[in-house]
């Protein structure tokens, strides 16, 4: 296996944070809305550098998601940042009509999201943000997994024309990926190539699908491993040659089961080469307060369930 | 521009094409059509700085219209096709398949004139303080108008909008209640109370000025009153006093013609009251 260094944890919201501060200074088109979350979202750096292109916009994400919308049609491109709870599941409707169907250039910064968020519990915790938004047409919906991943991700998105969910978290975990990388929105990026099996990891997951591969080998078996960056569009060329090799796929996931990266998964293996799956991911219960790692062992989204998962075939 | 016609005689002609349009697609929203169409005539027809040939949806330089009771798509696409946005023949394919006339307004057809989705209530408000504050930033110092129906106002996002609007100070942005006091299941003290909507828009921050919304000269004076306050860093409300149903004696008045066609014996019925001045569609 590759070696994967950890230059330091880092939270992915300070990713975000700084690509979009990145983007203030380079330009001028980008804005930025917050529901009383700007320091929470780290979107600091950006309203003290630019004041008149930033919007507090109180606790009141649904006319947070309108003034968007307008600022979209008026040209610019505006990241609205709030819980990843409150971006998706409190403003469905909104993002429905006036980002997707109205094809407005608004993206959606969702951070906290997952069990990770911890402490707060079940009610922060929103584990079917990727499902809500990749039934969305015309959304575009992104995972990176670490810090430099959140701020290409940040700076890619800003580039696409049209409505983007980007989903960041709240805990500091591993940061090994580039500090130069540039993200390709649609791509997945292969980590290891292997032939007994396929793991697909998106999010805080794909540093646990790293340290389960590595297990994995030193028990002689060999992972084709992809950080999934992107889960709308799938990469679905990549996805469908690496089953076709293995013959066995296990996708790992923040997320419930239901909506999330292993579903779309599913779906695309079934309409086209259907092989066995595992889902390392939480099926349908609400999550609770604790500490991160914590809970992601008790839910069972941890490299040693990932192994588990992978030998269970 | 249609300068030929007097804006009573334009608006004649909206009241038949709502009618006939809802009949003919034996379905949409005849009543707050008719109740806004003296205000949506003034607004296509005299207020607005921007023409079919200058529309763009960014809406850069221009004034922009967002119509937040997106079931009034019946005036909405008569004015518009009226002032020129369209052929006026396209009206016959209100929401038939296929249309760029869906039965909420739509991007997706690419409709000239419309610049963003409405339908599901209480969200245009948000997305018109949204363009004016990109006017804002952008030095432009045109108007951002929006339409707003009473019974929309029990949406929450409205007052959300309401009291964010006022907090960024968006002087440039004029929205409009169509004030005709009805909707789906009754009037709207019966259904949900609105209460003193003059006092409560005052309470958020916003300059509000009364109106009768079938008197052509109380609306100029209404838009005039407005824009001369631009730059008093508070948004505009215009309420403006209609009736639902406006123009056919059988439909005004009451909720029962907010999204119900008349039979074609109704349709005929009502175009004996409504005189045709620039030829029906």
């Amino acid at each position: 296996m590759k070696e994967y260094i950890d230059t330091g944890k880092k939270d992915t919201r300070s990713g975000f944070g700084a690509g979009l501060a990145e983007l203030g200074r380079t330009n001028p088109k980008v804005v930025a809305l917050t529901a009383d979350l700007k320091d929470s979202l780290k979107m600091g750096d950006f309203a003290n550098e630019n004041p008149e292109r930033f919007f507090e916009c109180g606790i009141a994400e649904a006319n947070m998601i309108g003034m968007a919308a307008g600022l979209a049609i008026e040209g610019y491109i505006p990241f609205a940042g709030t819980f990843a709870n409150f971006a998706t599941a409190r403003v469905y409707d909104q993002i429905r009509q006036s980002v997707c169907y109205s094809k407005t250039n608004v993206k959606i910064a969702a951070s906290h999201a997952g069990i990770t968020l911890g402490e707060d519990g079940a009610t922060h915790q929103t584990l079917e943000d990727l499902g809500m938004m990749r039934m969305l047409p015309n959304m575009v919906v992104l995972s990176p997994c670490d810090y430099n991943q959140t701020k290409a991700a940040t700076i890619a998105a800003a580039e696409y024309d049209g409505p983007v969910y980007l989903r960041f978290g709240r805990p500091s975990v591993p940061n090994f990926t580039p500090a130069d990388q540039k993200f390709e929105i649609g791509k997945a990026i292969q980590l290891e190539e292997g032939k007994d099996v396929t793991i697909l990891a998106t999010g805080h997951l794909v540093w646990e699908a790293i340290q389960a591969a590595a297990e994995l080998e030193k028990k002689g078996v060999s992972v084709d491993l992809f950080n999934i960056t992107t889960i709308k569009p799938l990469d679905e060329k990549a996805i469908l040659a690496s089953a076709a090799k293995t013959g066995k796929v296990v996708c790992a996931e923040e997320h419930f089961i239901a909506g999330g990266l292993g579903e779309a998964v599913s779906g695309l293996l079934a309409r086209n080469n259907p092989v066995p799956m595992r889902f390392v991911a939480i099926n349908d219960t609400f999550g609770q307060s604790g500490k991160p790692a914590q809970l992601m062992q008790a839910y069972g989204l941890d490299a040693a369930h990932i192994v588990e998962a992978a030998l269970s075939f | 521009m249609s300068t030929q016609y007097t804006l009573p005689q334009i608006a004649s002609q909206v009241r038949r094409d709502i009618v006939r349009m809802v009949t003919k697609a034996a379905s949409g929203h005849p009543g707050g059509s008719m109740s806004s169409t003296d205000i949506m005539t003034w607004l296509f027809f005299k207020e607005m700085n921007v023409t079919p040939e200058t529309w763009k949806r960014s809406g850069e330089n221009l004034d922009m219209f967002f119509l937040s009771a997106g079931h009034m798509t019946p005036v909405l696409y008569s004015v518009m096709a009226r002032r020129g946005y369209f052929p006026v023949d396209e009206l016959n394919t209100f929401r038939l398949f296929g249309t760029r006339l869906q039965g909420h307004p739509c991007i997706e057809k690419g409709l000239p004139g419309i610049n963003q989705a409405a339908g599901s209530l209480g969200q245009g408000l948000s997305v018109a303080a949204g363009a004016a504050a990109g006017k804002k930033i952008a030095g432009d110092r045109n108007f951002v108008f929006c339409l707003v129906g009473d019974g929309e106002s029990e949406e929450g996002q409205v007052w959300e909008a309401a009291l964010i609007a006022a907090h960024h100070k968006l002087d440039n942005l004029i929205a409009i209640t169509d004030w005709n006091g009805q909707q789906i299941d009754g009037n709207t003290d019966s259904v949900a109370g609105l209460g003193d909507l003059e006092a409560k828009w005052k309470a958020f921050g916003w300059d509000v000025i009364k109106a009768d919304g079938h008197d052509f000269a109380s609306i100029e004076q209404a838009f005039a009153a407005a824009k001369a306050a631009a730059g008093n860093g508070k948004p505009k409300m215009l309420l403006m006093k209609t009736e639902m149903g406006h123009g056919v004696d059988f439909m005004a008045g009451t909720h029962k013609w907010h999204g119900k066609n008349p039979s074609p014996e109704q349709c005929e019925e009502a175009m004996k009251q409504l005189e045709e001045t620039m030829g029906d569609f």
